[in-house]
């Protein structure tokens, strides 16, 4: 028997499902020239999924006895993967109309996907979990090749899937080892056999676990796909990818890591430690190579989970909140990067993805240069712009736990990043102007973009907020 | 003035003319950004007028509160030292803006909001009251130093911009960790409570050292001192006079206000490390300069000696090196940003900053050569020019703690006279031998209107210091009081040695003579 409880908490997976069913419909029958509607309709259904977390909060955390949270945690992660997903659907049909493929089934597929994520970041038992990523990981993989006439974008779904459900199974294997050794696939349940000390088996389980999960944050060393999946999915795609699910995997992985594996900190933290500073130092030192702006955007965003991992390292409460609060900025900044990236068109209005040929945009762009500058600073961490706060909340509470040597070594390392962050304002604003591109962007475009970047440089301003909303997320897992 | 929030409006008004410049044309952003630094120049002085001096007067004055963001607060207070840089960088502000009048011809709107932006932060930096509110001030000034350098500098402009940024940058972070650890450890952000909270002693080294590492460079010592020439070498006119004029103070005033006051122990235990440094740099940058054939880059290094000498004299625990270094400050900033500009003005003329291709300017420019005798005269410290003050000052202070210390640091003034007169004698002295360098017109009105202000204030420091010394006295005096506990001992102590006998031995004779000197 279902109670109603239950329902209402998976109300905003329940309107996105429907929606999504929906308007897969609607664009099997409409056929393509229902794109324009499905696509702002998709948004509208994850407004209104995003208006229904505030009462799947209201009939307590568990629902269906333990197999799916609505807590205060979800609900953070949540808001900001339907914000993410929006902003991935608005910013695409301009990308697609050049190459002939704007395709209601794209908004479409995305919602599945936000319902995947949805289920992630929710989970209170590892099939939930696992059935939330492979739905998320199936759109994705079509996602990733959607523009199917294009070679680089059928490589990268390619690839992404063979390693994705390489991941898969080993995030698989690793519970079938910790069910085996705890008895259980419940966190709670979970939880409650390590409490007595972590076995062997366990501790196999837990390294498979969590070697699955880091492959989903595309953390070193599992980060070989990123690189290629986002230089070769469709920027609009990328756009998603690198936001939306990254935060899915993150909140996913601090849960699993506070809640079902919580008595045995002492064995992940050291993971987590190494995974945290090699991603952060890879990330920033493979970036500086490169030359084509998606594939940096992926080295950034390795580099960027480190960071992320660092809180979650900490394994304090306010740890937690930091991670959280990082992922908040981090998206932000992502999404004002990529619609800075979308507009890198051509007088013809054909995507240039080289970061050459960004070279003297200040002269013929000066808010799109405004911005992209913002958007780099505040990646590199540098104040006043929000993207130090992120790092500065992370660090603190990585001393706050005894953890200083971990955040100067990790800060530090921040310098490296700087660099290949410094290296696209210099082509902006001091090298001599390139061919130009087009010269102005899409409306749409140009309003997420000033969003984004007037959060980024008032940020400030919301620290109250922010400290609040994550405080109470981290809270709902200790 | 009770409750007028004179120190944010002091903000507001660069921040309204930056946004300003963005959207203006290349004329009126000229004019926008003249008044709004002209502007913040007399609130600077309605500031100075209302600093309560007297000695009953609480140290911090003009006081904002307000906890608008979160963990930390917009918390923001002077005392007299804050004071005298935050008049420093009003008065040279509105120089710098005319400097650029004809030099900076592309972008100019963005070139006057980089620079108002950079005045914005330079005051937060003096002002704040909060510890991380001071760091993302002190931080944030690289975003448009960086800019300012590398699309407005000379021909190396880019390799100068990275090297500026990524050093900085390196030297800052680790501070903002010990931040973060003294905020949990003392439980609060705001300056005035740490700075009065005892620190452990052994941590306060690691604090200490963590702060040195990001003031230390901004400052710049020896040996991270060489993004310096780099940087000012490629940077425009402007830039040059704003950072070797307040950017390079940031690094004194850090010291003055977060490593002697918040770790004394630390600071007295390092003492000898920091003499070590500051005795090597003043030697050696200054030899360094008196072989440079770039005039940018010589009298780049003679400021990496001049704030040798402020190291010295902050180190030196007592008032007179306290308040030498901070004379000193406020004397470099006017002098090497006046010298900056006396290279400017003929760098407009000629594009070149080879020394070799002038001579013989006291012909056909005489009146470029007495200011620039002025300045020159005040670099290398002679009474009557505001860095005499200083110098004697501080080396005076340090002779108190070191005397080997005051001895090569006082070797550095007879270096620095050396560098300084054969710079003079090569460009204004001798004969002309380049006809484009003897062609070249004298000061023009603006240059004359830029340069006078500057004269006038080096003499009235040099004649009269104790308007400059008197705000700054309290916030001294609780300095010192503060470090009395911690401040080495000095080797220049006289002591009175037990007479004795005559007829002794040649033996107890020389212990005695070991005894005077212990």
């Amino acid at each position: 028997m279902i109670d109603m409880a239950s329902l209402l908490a998976v109300l905003p997976e329940l309107i996105l499902t429907v929606g999504g069913l929906i308007l897969l419909l609607t664009a099997a029958f409409g056929g393509e020239g229902t794109a324009r509607v499905v696509n702002w309709l998709s948004v509208i259904a994850l407004a209104l999924a995003g208006v229904a977390l505030c009462c799947s909060l209201e009939h307590g955390p568990d629902a269906f006895g333990g197999l799916v949270r609505a807590d205060a945690f979800s609900v953070f992660a949540k808001a900001l993967i339907y914000g993410a997903a929006a902003a991935a659907i608005l910013l695409a049909p301009r990308f697609f109309a050049v190459g002939h493929a704007v395709r209601p089934e794209y908004p479409v597929l995305i919602l599945f996907a936000a319902v995947g994520m949805g289920m992630m970041v929710s989970a209170g038992d590892m099939l939930t979990l696992y059935v939330g990523l492979e739905m998320n990981s199936l759109a994705s993989y079509v996602l990733a090749s959607f523009m199917r006439q294009d070679e680089r974008s059928s490589e990268a779904g390619l690839k992404y899937f063979v390693l994705g459900s390489l991941a898969s199974g080993i995030l698989l294997y690793g519970t079938a080892l910790l069910y085996g050794f705890t008895g259980s696939t419940a966190f709670d349940g979970i939880s409650l056999a390590l409490a007595d000390g972590v076995s062997k088996g366990e501790l196999f389980g837990l390294v498979f676990v969590l070697a699955g999960l880091a492959f989903k944050i595309s953390a070193v060393p599992f980060h070989m796909w990123t690189p290629d999946v986002y230089e070769g999915a469709p920027t609009p795609v990328t756009t998603f990818f690198a936001s939306a699910p990254k935060v899915a995997a993150v909140a996913l992985t601090v849960r699993v890591a506070i809640e079902a594996l919580g008595p045995a900190g002492l064995d992940w933290q050291q993971i987590v430690i190494f995974v945290a500073l090699a991603s952060i130092i890879f990330g920033a030192v493979a970036a500086i190579g490169q030359t084509n702006i998606k594939r940096l955007m992926a080295y950034s965003s390795i580099n960027n989970v480190g960071f992320a991992l660092i809180g979650l390292a900490a394994g304090t409460p306010a740890g937690v909140a930091a991670t959280m609060s990082y992922m908040a900025i981090y998206v932000l900044m992502t999404i004002g990067s990529f619609a800075c990236i979308l507009q890198m068109r051509d007088a013809q209005g054909n995507p240039v993805e080289t970061i050459a040929s960004l070279a003297g945009l200040s002269q013929s762009r000066k808010g799109l240069s405004a911005a992209f500058a913002i958007f780099m600073f505040s990646m590199a961490g540098i104040p006043p712009l929000f993207g130090f706060w992120a790092k500065f909340l992370v660090f603190d509470a990585a001393v706050a736990a005894n953890l200083a040597a971990l955040a100067a070594i990790g800060i530090a390392a921040s310098v490296i990043g700087a660099y290949y962050y410094l290296k696209i304002i210099k082509t902006i604003y001091f090298d001599e102007p390139a061919a130009a591109y087009e010269a102005r962007g899409g409306a749409v475009e140009n309003v997420i973009l000033t969003a984004c970047a007037v959060v980024i440089v008032l940020g400030y301003l919301l620290n109250p907020v922010l400290d609040k909303a994550s405080a109470a997320a981290a809270a709902s897992l200790f | 003035m009770d409750g007028f929030p004179i120190l944010s409006l002091m903000m507001a008004v660069p921040m309204a003319g930056a946004i300003a410049c963005l959207f203006a044309g290349a004329g009126q952003a000229r004019w926008i950004a003249l008044l709004a630094t002209l502007a913040d120049l007399v609130l600077g002085i309605v500031l100075w007028i209302n600093f309560d001096q007297s000695a009953s007067a609480p140290q911090w004055q003009f006081q904002e509160y307000a906890p608008i963001f979160g963990r930390f607060a917009w918390a923001l207070g002077i005392d007299g030292i804050a004071l005298m840089l935050i008049a420093l960088t009003v008065f040279l502000m509105p120089i710098c803006i005319g400097a650029s009048w004809q030099a900076i011809e592309k972008r100019v709107g963005e070139y006057m909001a980089a620079f108002l932006f950079m005045e914005v932060l330079m005051i937060g930096v003096f002002t704040a009251q909060d510890l991380y509110l001071f760091y993302i001030m002190f931080e944030a000034g690289l975003i448009p130093m960086y800019l300012i350098i590398g699309i407005w500098g000379g021909a190396d402009r880019i390799y100068a911009s990275y090297k500026f940024f990524l050093y900085t940058l390196l030297g800052s972070v680790l501070m903002l960790i010990a931040m973060m650890w003294m905020v949990h450890e003392a439980g609060t952000t705001e300056i005035p409570a740490l700075m009065a909270y005892n620190f452990d002693p052994h941590i306060q080294i690691w604090l200490w050292l963590a702060f040195f590492a990001s003031f230390a460079v901004k400052m710049p010592m020896w040996p991270v001192h060489t993004w310096l020439p780099d940087a000012h070498v490629q940077a425009p006119t402007a830039g040059s006079v704003i950072l070797a004029g307040v950017l390079l103070k940031m690094g004194g005033y850090g010291f003055i206000r977060f490593s002697l006051p918040m770790f004394p122990e630390a600071s007295a235990q390092l003492a000898p490390l920091v003499w070590g440094l500051s005795m090597v740099a003043v030697v050696y940058t200054s030899l360094v300069a008196l072989v440079q054939s770039d005039m940018k880059k010589l009298i780049a290094y003679s400021s990496v000696a001049h704030m040798a000498i402020v190291t010295l004299g902050l180190f030196a625990f007592n008032q007179a090196g306290l308040e030498g270094s901070m004379m000193v400050m406020l004397g470099h900033g006017l002098v090497s940003g006046a010298l900056f500009l006396c290279v400017g003005v003929i760098y407009d003329r000629l594009h070149t900053r080879e020394i070799a291709r002038y001579g013989g300017l006291a012909i056909n420019m005489p009146k470029y050569a007495v200011l620039f005798l002025l300045f020159t005269m005040a670099a290398v410290g002679l009474p009557g020019t505001s860095n005499f003050v200083g110098e004697f000052l501080s080396l005076m202070g340090v002779y108190q703690v070191s005397t080997w210390a005051a001895l090569v640091g006082t070797s550095g003034i007879i270096l620095g006279a050396a560098y300084m007169l054969y710079l003079y004698r090569r460009i204004c002295y001798g004969e002309q031998k380049n006809a484009d360098a003897a062609a070249m017109p004298d000061l023009s009105v603006r240059e004359v209107a830029l340069l006078a202000p500057i004269a006038a204030v080096v003499l009235w420091m040099g004649v009269y210091p104790e308007s400059f010394l008197a705000p700054m006295r309290p916030a001294i005096h609780a300095l010192e009081a503060r470090l009395a506990s911690a401040a080495p001992a000095g080797d220049s102590r006289i002591a009175m040695g037990a007479p004795k006998p005559a007829g002794d031995g040649i033996h107890e004779h020389a212990a005695a003579h070991g005894e005077a000197h212990r």
